[in-house]
């Protein structure tokens, strides 16, 4: 078996597509003006950067103004989330509601505006990693200022249904903001026609470069500005302009979200072949709703094995992925996610998540399908755990 | 996070992996639940640790300690084993991420659960020898 470089971990990161580094690649050494300068080259940067948020805008259905470039999807996600609370905490509405397994963006944020005085509702998620948006209903209050719930899960890319959830806000007049790093340009969005308020987008997930991000808000909604300074991003974020990150954003919005239904169509089987290849191994399971989730994620825990160890030795057969194990958390607990869909932690340790594009091929695919169980046996074979399984025995 | 090449070396060469039959002691640490198990076994004639095998469940920190710890006291007497601090395991891997010092530890407990074990099979209270032996907090 000739070992390949198999890069299966983009819900990690992905590459700078060549397109995006084409459109970037002038505004390092040509076209580098201030897009606050009166000159050529100034107003020629300006043009870029509005020329790029009109492509942003359009990708997902908002108009061109209603959206605001920032440097990830973190701080996107802190600035709708704090300046929402923020701003209606002066009308006395100090409630938020999120999910147990949102991203540590939204997660830590929150939990920082608890210790302010805030309250937060935290919704569970079922055992297939899917919301109730009945559940969301229930919990609004009269002092509800924020909804804020996940797009589409990073770990088990379970997609969430926003469309009930945008509806019940609406309903009981309460803002709604997303975070839907991991879902733009895997699945359609419109935010006007889908009743989103807010939407929290990153650029490294879809084939920019890291270190931009966007935060859409919908006109009329008004939260306060994040840096302030000098005049750009219509006063709410100052801060020269990362002019060649922008526009590098703005062809990979446009390119990611122009052909999702063929890259599904691509991505979806190769995606359900692994699946069902690695389901083949004794005591696994697939993590998250088979059939509402993102289509190039996969996780399945995998018993007696833990999870940076299989990592490690995937990554020997070149072959990159990522797990919800303690150990590539840095933490002591496995991934809260699993642990919210209510695996137990021993379970949750033997994690693997593929995140995978077009450019895995079918043969790719047989090679982590001949890869994975040798790794799985080997690490077995060394488990006490696998050995007690095997002797029917508990272990805790 | 950086592993140094000792510990990559260790992981995926690991010394030592499977069982002893007839192990005159064997030691288990650890839990699944907080991600580490260790179990130990010690072949073990006129006081010297002639043979010594493991089995890992657990991060390439946990892999690369055990192999380690069962290299640094085979062919070693009881009382050199019993010497074995995590540190010893940690220099001789060239260093770990402070995140998995706790892998350390545990390597240094199996050898000493195993040892324990060792002794309660002879008749002799392991305790005044060997200490307690400190499970990992969950």
């Amino acid at each position: 078996m000739e070992k390949r470089f198999i890069y299966a971990d983009n819900a990690a990161t992905t590459a700078v597509s060549e397109e995006v580094l084409n459109a970037m690649m002038p505004h390092f050494r040509n076209s580098y003006g201030n897009a606050s300068s009166i000159y050529e080259l100034g107003r020629n940067a300006q043009r870029d950067i509005e020329n790029a948020r009109a492509k942003v805008a359009a990708a997902i259905g908002a108009d061109t103004n209603e959206i605001f470039f920032t440097s990830c999807g973190s701080e996107s996600d802190n600035w709708a989330i704090k300046g929402t609370a923020e701003r209606l905490a002066k009308k006395g509405k100090k409630h938020i509601i999120t999910s147990v397994f949102e991203h540590h963006a939204v997660l830590h944020t929150v939990e920082y505006l608890e210790k302010q005085g805030f309250d937060v509702t935290y919704i569970p998620v079922d055992e297939k990693g899917l919301i109730n948006p009945e559940d969301i209903r229930n919990a609004i209050r009269e002092d509800t200022a924020l909804v804020t719930i996940m797009y589409a899960n990073n770990e088990i890319g379970t997609i969430q249904p926003i469309d009930e959830i945008a509806e019940i806000c609406k309903e009981k007049k309460v803002l709604f903001h997303t975070d839907a790093v991991q879902a733009v340009g895997h699945v359609e969005i419109d935010v006007h026609k889908q009743g989103i308020d807010m939407l929290s987008l990153s650029g490294h997930k879809l084939h920019a470069q890291k270190g931009i991000g966007a935060l859409y808000i919908r006109k009329g909604i008004v939260i306060p500005n994040l840096i302030h300074g000098g005049g750009q991003e219509r006063n709410k974020r100052a801060g020269t302009e990362n002019v060649p990150a922008i526009v590098g954003l703005g062809v990979a919005v446009e390119s990611a979200c122009k052909n999702i239904a063929e890259k599904a169509e691509i991505i979806t089987p190769r995606r359900n072949r692994l699946i069902d290849g690695i389901l083949k191994l004794p005591y696994t399971r697939l993590n998250g709703d088979r059939e509402k989730r993102l289509p190039g994620n996969l996780n399945i825990s995998i018993e007696g094995i833990e999870g940076e160890s299989l990592l490690l030795m995937l990554d020997m057969y070149g072959i990159c992925a990522s797990s919800g194990s303690a150990c590539t958390s840095g933490s002591l607990d496995p991934s809260h996610v699993l642990l919210a869909i209510g695996l137990k932690h021993e379970i949750a340790h033997g994690s693997l998540r593929l995140s995978i594009e077009e450019d895995v091929t079918d043969e790719d695919v047989d090679y982590i399908l001949e890869v994975v169980p040798k790794v799985v046996e080997r690490l077995r074979s060394m488990s006490p755990v696998w050995e007690k399984m095997m002797k029917g025995e508990k272990y805790e | 996070m950086m592993y140094s090449e000792k510990v990559m070396d260790h992981f995926s060469n690991p010394r030592n992996v499977g069982e002893i039959e007839d192990a005159d002691g064997i030691g288990e640490i650890g839990n699944a639940k907080c991600g580490d198990i260790m179990k130990m076994y010690l072949k073990i004639n006129n006081g010297i640790i002639t043979d010594a095998k493991f089995k890992t469940f657990g991060c390439g920190a946990a892999v690369a300690t055990s192999s380690m710890a069962t290299e640094l006291i085979k062919g070693k007497s009881i009382d050199d084993a019993l010497k074995l601090t995590n540190d010893a395991v940690v220099e001789a891997l060239d260093g770990l991420p402070a995140v998995k010092i706790h892998c350390s530890v545990l390597a240094e407990q199996a050898v000493r659960s195993a040892l324990s074990d060792y002794y309660t099979r002879q008749g002799i209270d392991p305790l005044p020898i060997v200490g307690e032996i400190h499970e990992p907090e969950e």
